[in-house]
């Protein structure tokens, strides 16, 4: 590959307005900077959304016959988030709410979209907690239950410590996913890295600042999915037997 | 009289496991339960605690009827305990913790009452210094000591063992059951499922064979054991190899 693609007829041309060394050294600082806003967005969305997706999982797994409307309605909400890309909701919360009259600080492109993220991640994280809760084998619960505990104090003292802790490794996979998907906020307006890298694309018309942009996403995303990996083979090690060659 | 079972049926869609099923257990007796598998020993036990609801009949504890559809199990719960097959002990939590748990969050204990509770009663059942242990980390036959030590925490007046032994290696088999040898001095009410036949007939006060969802034949382990009058038990017995 390396032998090869330099071979090709207009290779100087890609070279130089993605590979400037120049425009790299020059952009990153300004990327760096950019890329604290998607730190941030990532830090103050993730508490929210887990917080949400728990709350979201425990009332989608409630067996209280009383409870049967939240059920339908934790259902209906889980699909219809899941079944929309997030760029969309980040569109419609982000630039409809703030639509409706909203004084400052509250019209914040920033803040709705981050609400944005929190509503859809949270409901893709709830089915992953949900799968964790539906994991633990019901003769848990009935251990539970025969000592007379009630089913909420069940669900709080025996099921979920146990349903968290089999469920990290998927609930890092997703996080890797949302560290990434922080970028799309830009497209309603904060300067965050993407949008950064947009503006010193065209102002030195060059393309540099969005491979630079992607070399910063993988300085965090690579060890956060290492480290799923790493969290996946010791939950594997721990729970099934001797390896079969 | 103490526990009543009046006419209980359950099914499972179009399995019925108990028809019509008819005991009444005295306090402080001590009730075996046998027959092959499948025949509603297990269900029996956990319809009593009301792990199952009944289709039909009834349940009385004292006269009062626990079976009721809509009352609230977990007072019911606190009076009668059971101990499963495969232990079921929480894996996350110390022993000690497992025993804990209901003491301070059902019965409304202070940590230390309750951590008094269990270090009394572990080292009573030989299992004083496994009080900061995980449950993986005991064989199966501490495991299942452990388990009975939790439902005896709350202090039941009657405990359901459903074949306790059943997932056990042989070689522990004894320790467990020395665990109810004990229990029975103690004047607690116990309703055991189980197919050590041997001992069946040495701790019971009454036999009762299970089949077609009801009970077939019971009365004193002598006479069951020794003098079957039913051909189903005598075939059953066969069966087992019982000598």
């Amino acid at each position: 590959m390396f032998v090869a693609i330099p071979k090709l007829p207009r290779w100087g041309r890609v070279k130089e307005s993605f590979f400037n060394g120049e425009r790299l050294f020059d952009s990153f600082p300004r990327l760096l900077d950019a890329f604290v806003l998607d730190i941030k967005i990532f830090a103050w969305s993730t508490p929210a959304i887990i917080a949400l997706a728990l709350l979201l999982a425990i009332a989608r797994s409630s067996r209280n016959p009383a409870l049967f409307p939240i059920r339908i309605f934790v259902i209906a909400y889980i699909d219809i988030m899941r079944g929309v890309p997030v760029i969309l909701w980040i569109y419609l919360i982000g630039f409809g709410v703030p639509g409706v009259g909203l004084e400052r600080p509250f019209n914040s492109p920033l803040l709705w979209g981050s609400v944005a993220l929190v509503l859809t991640y949270g409901a893709y994280i709830a089915e992953v907690f949900r799968a964790g809760i539906d994991s633990v084998h019901e003769s848990q619960r009935a251990a539970s239950r025969s000592l007379g505990l009630s089913n909420s104090q069940t669900m709080r003292f025996v099921i979920l410590p146990q349903a968290i802790r089999r469920v990290v490794p998927p609930l890092m996979n997703d996080l890797v996913s949302l560290q990434k998907d922080v970028a799309l906020v830009s497209l309603i307006g904060p300067i965050e890295i993407l949008r950064q890298a947009g503006i010193d694309k065209a102002k030195f018309a060059n393309f540099t600042p969005y491979v630079a942009a992607a070399i910063i996403f993988l300085m965090i995303t690579i060890p956060l999915t290492r480290t799923t990996d790493y969290l996946l083979a010791r939950e594997r090690k721990r729970t099934s037997a001797t390896r079969v060659r | 009289m103490k526990l009543e079972l009046r006419q209980v049926s359950k099914s499972f869609g179009s399995r019925t496991v108990l028809s019509g099923l008819d005991l009444q257990v005295h306090t402080g007796e001590v009730v075996s339960f046998i027959g092959s598998s499948g025949s509603g020993k297990t269900t029996l036990l956990r319809c009593v605690n009301l792990l199952e609801p009944i289709d039909d009949g009834a349940i009385l504890l004292d006269g009062d009827e626990i079976s009721q559809i809509g009352r609230d199990p977990n007072p019911i719960r606190r009076r009668i305990g059971i101990v499963f097959q495969s232990f079921n002990l929480f894996p996350h939590m110390s022993v000690q913790r497992n025993i804990t748990l209901a003491l301070t969050q059902v019965l409304g204990k202070s940590p230390e009452e309750a951590n008094e509770s269990a270090k009394i009663l572990l080292a009573r059942f030989g299992l004083a210094e496994k009080i900061d242990s995980y449950p993986d980390q005991l064989s199966g036959g501490q495991q299942q000591r452990v388990a009975i030590v939790r439902a005896l925490a709350m202090n039941p007046e009657v405990l359901l063992l459903d074949e306790i032994t059943s997932a056990l290696d042989p070689e522990l088999v004894g320790e467990v059951l020395d665990v109810v040898r004990e229990l029975k001095g103690s004047g607690i009410t116990m309703l055991i499922a189980t197919h050590e036949m041997n001992f069946a007939q040495e701790i019971s006060d009454r036999v009762c064979f299970l089949d077609g969802g009801r009970i077939a034949e019971q009365g004193q382990p002598k006479q069951i054991f020794a003098n079957p009058t039913d051909e189903r038990t005598k075939q059953f017995l066969r069966r087992v190899n019982f000598k």
